[in-house]
């Protein structure tokens, strides 16, 4: 494990799932990999399946429809998988607090989470500082 | 030769949204598709129902983050409606300003990701790169990069310092600029030309017969925007509305292309009138009489459309959404079938569709997930005629009858 904690470090693959989210956070993770943010210098990627993820950045309040497909998802990632909330929504619901169709609030009702970046959205930076500090308590 | 079923999603790396898309495939060519939605269901006209007005509208700019102004724009529009109120000049230009700022950064989204899904990653970083300082200019005036909280009944809820005008003229500078590149860019590729071009007609008649609206209608050679139509805040602003006869993916681009600059003239209008208009930015609205408004905004996507229907308390009573993708995505049955499966993605991004915009309401099943006979079409219809039924019976409204009970 301490092996594969040193290695990680250098190089996080990203995958990213929308749990009915309202997409801004979705777009504001999308924008950490443009020339404004441009976090592939620190070695995170995005990727386009999760069998090849180390992180899974969730967003959104979970809907009864989405909370089984997200299960699946997390069992299908190789282990060990660290997963981030990125918004208010995921941590407490935020505005949806009181939606007859939020499954997950918080988020671990539905799978393990490691971390919670809040906000609405959290800012780019916040972001990158989330998954940095999850990263440093790793031994 | 035999149909084949090729299943998109929900979680696929096309888009960021969740949607299931069922694609039927004879060889190459696609002649049929199917869309299940209803994953991004958050419930929002039945929460709106528990808050009062003010509180609403932050509510519905959480439909939508890429369009967050639009729909806090239509509700705020609806509200008004049924007192009719009147809004400070200043609030107009700023709401404009609001608006128009948000278009730009919604096409500069969308053609980014256009780029990315034909394999041009280079014009997704590009116009990305240019979008950066729109939201910083957005950080600036209203506190947040998203989500920018400034619609009010009766107004906006804070000022536009007008200090900042000099720094957000050279950021229009520089986007009108690039934007006239990226047009000669986009114009000049022969590959770009030849991917785009012809790809996922919407013929006029398709357009008006699925009731397609915004750039997606205006690219097929319907002349239709609210903002012109309908006049309300645009009245004060001179602009013209880009139509295109073609209805390939191509057109749509080119249009995109095109409003941005648009709005770009829009929002110099703008910077010019705020030091000439003072004043005050909030007509404040302490009460809404009983009644029915309706709202629409020419959001990025196309027309949004809100009702409100108030019985005189804090709260509205319904609040029904309709938003631009929701006519939208059914074009795909006229613009999709008969191309190659390679032209499909595309053809599917170019009408820029909003699945969080548009799930509006919930399927209805029963014990055995079997659809219930009782369909929601039903439903809805019968909730309206109950609230006919209270609204008219008696002066009493439903809040009134719970405390008497």
């Amino acid at each position: 494990m301490a092996f594969y904690n040193k290695i990680i470090k250098k190089s996080i693959w990203v995958f990213h799932v929308s749990a009915s989210p309202c997409n801004n956070c979705d777009i504001e993770i999308l924008d950490l990999i443009t020339p404004g943010y441009d976090i592939e210098r620190f070695g995170i990627k995005l990727v386009g399946s999760v069998r090849h993820a180390d992180v899974l950045l969730v967003t959104g309040v979970v809907s009864y429809k989405v909370a089984p497909r997200i299960k699946q998802l997390y069992e299908q990632a190789a282990k060990p998988i660290f997963v981030i909330g990125i918004g208010t929504c995921t941590a407490g619901g935020a505005t949806f607090k009181t939606s007859y169709n939020a499954a997950g609030m918080p988020l671990e009702k539905i799978i393990p989470v490691n971390a919670y970046v809040t906000g609405c959205p959290p800012k780019p930076e916040a972001m990158i500082d989330g998954v940095l500090k999850l990263l440093g308590t790793l031994k | 030769m035999s149909k084949c079923r090729i299943p998109l999603g929900p979680f696929h790396p096309l888009l960021e949204e969740a949607e299931f898309f069922d694609i039927k495939v004879e060889g190459e060519k696609v002649v049929d598709i199917e869309m299940e939605t209803g994953w991004m269901h958050r419930g929002h006209e039945k929460i709106s129902e528990t808050r009062s007005y003010t509180q609403s509208i932050f509510l519905v700019e959480r439909i939508c983050g890429i369009c967050s102004t639009s729909h806090p724009f239509a509700a705020a529009h609806a509200m008004e409606d049924i007192d009719n109120v009147e809004i400070p000049e200043r609030a107009k230009y700023i709401r404009i300003f609001i608006g128009e700022m948000e278009r730009i950064h919604s096409h500069l989204l969308w053609l980014g990701l256009a780029g990315h899904f034909i394999g041009y990653d280079t014009l997704w970083m590009w116009t990305w790169k240019y979008r950066e300082p729109v939201l910083q200019i957005f950080e600036k005036v209203s506190g947040n990069r998203n989500h920018y909280a400034m619609f009010r009944v009766g107004g906006v809820s804070r000022d536009f310092d007008n200090a900042l005008i000099p720094e957000i003229h050279p950021v229009l500078d520089m986007l009108e600029k690039k934007m006239l590149m990226l047009a000669g860019a986009v114009k000049d590729d022969p590959v770009l030309r030849s991917r785009l071009k012809g790809v996922g007609v919407l013929t006029k008649d398709d357009a008006i017969n699925y009731c397609a609206n915004g750039p997606t209608a205006r690219a097929s050679g319907v002349d239709i925007d609210v903002r012109r139509d309908d006049g309300l805040e645009y009245d004060l602003v001179n602009f013209d509305v880009i139509v295109l006869p073609n209805g390939d993916v191509y057109d749509k681009m080119v249009v995109r292309v095109l409003e941005i600059i648009e709005s770009v003239k829009i929002i110099r209008q703008c910077l010019d009138a705020f030091p000439k208009v003072g004043g005050e930015y909030l007509n404040k609205v302490k009460h809404i009489s009983p009644g029915e408004g309706i709202g629409r905004y020419e959001a990025p996507r196309g027309e949004v459309f809100h009702y409100i229907r108030s019985d005189g308390s804090n709260r509205p009573l319904r609040h029904k959404v309709r938003a631009p993708s929701f006519s939208n995505i059914p074009t795909y049955k006229a613009s999709c079938v008969g191309i190659p499966l390679a032209d499909a993605l595309i053809t599917l991004a170019a009408v820029d569709p909003c699945y969080c915009c548009t799930e509006r309401s919930i399927r209805v099943v029963d014990k055995n997930n079997k659809k219930l006979e009782h369909n929601i079409l039903t439903m809805s219809r019968e909730k309206t005629a109950n609230l006919k039924k209270v609204v008219a019976g008696s002066e009493k409204t439903p809040i009134d009858r719970i405390f008497e009970d």
